[in-house]
């Protein structure tokens, strides 16, 4: 499977550390499949791939934060034997997590040093030698964070950078990046790129995760390439073209589609949003002004990377989140802004979210329950709940989505992750939604599961449902959409009918740059009316 | 590039505080306090005598204590419903030491230690049932309420098995087994103060000491805040927890044996739903039961508003069954207030991101 674009390198590179044939089995699902993955001393190594190929994993293993189900992992002739984090860090294998992991109530200086605190000899904390260090090590990095704040007072950019600093207080030879640029501005990645130079310069090897291709072509000198747990690419810089990783990224499975776009133009319009806009608990903007309107019928994608305010916009349209300005309208009726969640389960809004096992199931309960938890009120009876009406509309869910189950009493967790998403799929339908809004659907589901749900959402949109899903996956948003809203820092900066669709021009337009968002609608990209 | 960045930290005031009514909100346990010694005060003249300030600084010392324990482990986000069945058994323990020595069956005799001996061996006693809590917490996973809940009941058991449920009237000691002084710790005074005082400041400042200054009090609070941050940092988070267990476990062994030592007696019952009281006092502080929020300083604070409440309510003549009514409404109130200053936090953060949008140009 592995191929190998180009191995000018006449003398083997020297190899920091380097994995063979790593496999790692979850619960149900594979994650990596007889990984090889060379840390090339000095230099950025690249890895990159889709949503649940693998990246994350792999990287945790070679942090020792999580341990192969087979497979070796060497530093030099050395075999490594990880079982915590702790001793990766004692190598000088440091890793920059893509979700945040700092503790808001203690300062930046104390967060940059914990688990490794500067003590003196009766046990004591030297407050004052890692404030130092701390303030030593972000001028560093050009930033002028004050040391003493708490982290829960600082923006999220600032919260990365200190996420980095903590990684570098101390001597790494080994330095994990996992999506470190997802929400920094231009200013700021500028910043960090100078400092991955100075590492390189310094002998320190990188390894490095983003979405962002156009930054991995400036920055790698390696490139990796996972897709389902499997690799199957490599590359060194010179070679290796956008184009190329894209190919690589997506496979084969570009030319399939999910389903077919629509024939009929979208009925009348179901949805409309005009300048929502939501913030965030520390005063920041997640959603900046948003408009759009989606018709009877339509299924439509909101593409964008991490942190473009995807999941806060379904958020907000559930009733979890309070938008602090704008409207919102379903068929053609305004929706007060505060509304509570059952209110907009009401009005017929639904919501299958990103996190299946944590928000969209019980999971110790049996597919029955599962699909009835939404809508209970509607079987209870003045003797309690009715079992007829109950079994009969189980049956029709499983019949409709073709739920693969042996008998509804079975535990949902004894499923197939795509037959689970049916299930909270099947949830939703039962409150009779006028639009049913997807957070990352195929998320941890294979192909084959893919397609078959796309299929069912497609009978749905026939049937006059509108759905709205977001995705980072290129293949979900090319094949699966009548219409695609690309989402930038919490605004759309595209509104791509099916026939403009293309990878290039979604990775464009969701890469827009911070400067000319932040403008205020000084550019054209901003100004672009999305519809 | 360090512009850019410069203007988020400067946050003005050391407390964060942006508004007036999140001041107050802020320091809701001081006012409270001074709100009611004035109010007693001048209801009941008789409250400031110094007779009745020794009496209510005797009862906050036990409520310190406790709370000082369990102020480490809600810090950890653990809760520890125990201590007040872990300070009646380890009085039990101490009575029975006391009274009747260590019966060595196949010597056929008994062995009387000396007061400093049985104070230090039950308050390990203490210090260990605590870390048996944080143990099958950390590496059973059991859920800290159950775990704790059922040591309460465990505890409490043992704290009769002692005895068959009899109580130890006399603990006063014997001067032919070289005993006596036992009391000494809840009567005698130092410099006119209690010793249980004393105690109590030693033990604040010891903790206050821990809690900022160690290694392992930073971790608590990082704990806290963040659990997976803390063990993806290499923080050794089961070691940390268990050790707030093993605090709490002490501080519920000195807290019982200086009610025993008070009372010069020690019976079963003693202490019995104290662990309320602890828990209180530290909600009643400011901490969070979520973890990562509270300071010694604050659960004092919380100790002396308990303290205060129940002894000024019985010298203003407020009933019995009136008193615990209050009592339980002041507790709520405070977690209700809790949840205000959030809000009003909240709110103003939205505030200001709506002055932040009209201002162009000026995101960060």
């Amino acid at each position: 499977m592995s191929r190998v674009a180009n191995s000018s390198a006449a003398s083997p590179p020297t190899l920091a550390m380097h994995a063979r044939r790593i496999t790692k089995v979850y619960q149900g699902t594979t994650a990596l499949k007889g990984v090889d993955f060379n840390v090339v001393h000095g230099q950025v190594n690249v890895l990159i791939g889709e949503n649940g190929a693998g990246k994350s994993t792999l990287m945790k293993v070679l942090a020792g934060i999580e341990q192969p189900t087979s497979g070796q992992l060497f530093r030099g002739e050395e075999q490594l034997h990880l079982s915590n984090p702790r001793q990766a860090m004692a190598l000088g294998i440091g890793i920059v997590h893509q979700e945040l992991n700092l503790c808001p109530n203690l300062s930046v200086a104390e967060n940059l040093f914990v688990g490794k605190e500067l003590r003196n000899r009766w046990g004591m904390v030297r407050h004052a030698e890692q404030r130092r260090r701390a303030r030593a090590t972000l001028a560093r990095m050009g930033q002028a964070v004050d040391v003493d704040a708490l982290v829960q007072d600082l923006s999220i950019g600032t919260r990365q950078i200190i996420e980095i600093a903590k990684v570098l207080v101390s001597d790494v030879q080994v330095l994990i990046l996992d999506e470190p640029t997802s929400s920094l501005s231009d200013a700021e990645v500028k910043v960090l790129f100078s400092l991955i130079g100075d590492l390189k310069r310094q002998g320190v090897s990188i390894i490095y995760i983003s979405h962002r291709l156009e930054e991995l072509i400036e920055i790698g000198d390696t490139f990796t390439v996972l897709r389902d747990g499997h690799l199957v690419g490599t590359g060194v810089k010179g070679s290796v073209t956008i184009a190329w990783l894209v190919e690589r990224m997506i496979g084969s499975s570009l030319a399939a589609q999910l389903r077919e776009g629509a024939a009929t133009p979208a009925g009348p319009p179901v949805l409309e949003v005009r300048d929502l806009t939501v913030a965030n608990e520390r005063g920041g903007l997640l959603l900046d002004k948003l408009s759009f309107s989606v018709g009877r019928g339509e299924v439509v994608a909101f593409y964008g990377l991490m942190g473009a305010g995807r999941t806060e916009l379904f958020e907000t349209l559930i009733g979890l989140r309070k938008a602090i300005g704008g409207h919102i309208a379903l068929t053609g009726v305004a929706l007060p802004l505060r509304q509570t969640i059952a209110e907009r389960i009401q009005a017929g809004i639904a919501l299958v979210p990103e996190d299946r096992q944590k928000l969209g199931l019980v999971t110790g309960a049996s597919v029955r329950d599962n699909l009835l938890l939404a809508n209970l009120k509607r079987y209870a009876r003045g003797h309690g709940l009715a079992p007829r009406p109950m079994e009969a509309d189980v049956a029709r869910m499983i019949e409709q989505l073709h739920i693969k189950t042996s008998n509804a009493g079975v535990a949902i967790s004894s499923l197939s992750g795509g037959n689970q998403q049916k299930v909270v799929v099947g949830k939703n339908l039962l409150t009779e939604p006028h639009i049913l809004l997807l957070d990352e659907p195929t998320r941890g589901i294979d192909i084959k599961a893919r397609r078959e749900l796309f299929e069912v959402l497609d009978g749905l949109a026939k049937a006059g449902l509108t759905i709205l899903y977001a995705s980072s996956d290129l293949t979900e948003i090319l094949g699966g959409a009548d219409r695609v809203l690309v989402m930038c820092q919490g605004r759309i900066t595209a509104n791509l009918p099916r026939e403009q669709l293309s990878e290039a021009s979604l990775v464009a337009w969701s890469q827009v740059t911070r400067q000319e968002v932040s403008a205020r609608g000084g550019t054209t990209l901003a100004q672009q009316e999305p519809l | 590039m360090a512009q850019i960045l410069s203007a988020a930290p400067g946050k003005p005031a050391s407390l964060g505080v942006r508004s007036l009514p999140l001041l107050l909100l802020k320091l809701r346990a001081y006012l409270a306090l001074a709100v009611l010694v004035v109010l007693f005060s001048s209801i009941a003249p008789s409250f400031l005598s110094a007779r009745n300030l020794v009496i209510v600084a005797e009862q906050v010392a036990v409520f310190a204590i406790l709370g000082i324990g369990m102020t480490f482990v809600i810090l950890a986000a653990g809760i520890d419903l125990s201590v007040g069945a872990i300070a009646g058994l380890v009085a039990m323990v101490a009575g029975s030491l006391i009274a009747e020595g260590l019966r060595l069956p196949w010597l056929g005799v008994s062995a009387f230690g000396s007061i400093p001996l049985i104070c230090v061996a039950t308050l390990a006693l203490g210090t260990l049932v605590g870390a048996v809590n944080g143990w099958f917490i950390t590496r059973l996973k059991v859920t800290p309420f159950i775990m704790t809940l059922g040591m309460l009941y465990m505890a409490r058991g043992a704290a009769s098995l002692v005895s068959n449920g009899a109580t130890y009237g006399n603990l006063a000691g014997n001067p032919e087994l070289n005993n006596t002084g036992f009391l000494w710790l809840g009567t005698a005074r130092v410099l006119s103060v209690p010793v249980s005082i004393w105690l109590m400041i030693l033990l604040t400042l010891v903790a206050v000491y821990i809690s900022r200054k160690t290694v392992f009090g930073r971790q608590v609070f990082a704990i806290g805040g963040n659990e997976r941050a803390a063990e993806l940092s290499g923080v050794r988070v089961s070691r940390v927890k268990i050790g707030t267990y093993a605090i709490s476990g002490f501080c519920a062994a000195l807290a019982g044996l200086i009610i025993a030592s008070r009372l010069g007696a020690a019976n079963p019952a003693i202490a019995t739903s104290y662990e309320l009281n602890a828990i209180a006092v530290v909600v009643l502080g400011g901490a969070s039961l979520f973890g990562g929020v509270g300071t010694i300083g604050g659960t004092l604070i919380g100790a002396f508003v308990l303290g205060v409440l129940s002894n000024g309510m019985v010298l203003v003549g407020i009933s019995d069954f009136w008193q615990t009514v209050i009592t339980g409404a002041v507790i709520i109130l405070a977690v209700v207030v809790d949840q205000l200053q959030r809000r009003v936090e909240k709110s103003s953060a939205e505030r200001q991101a709506k002055a932040q949008e009209a201002l162009p140009g000026q995101q960060a």
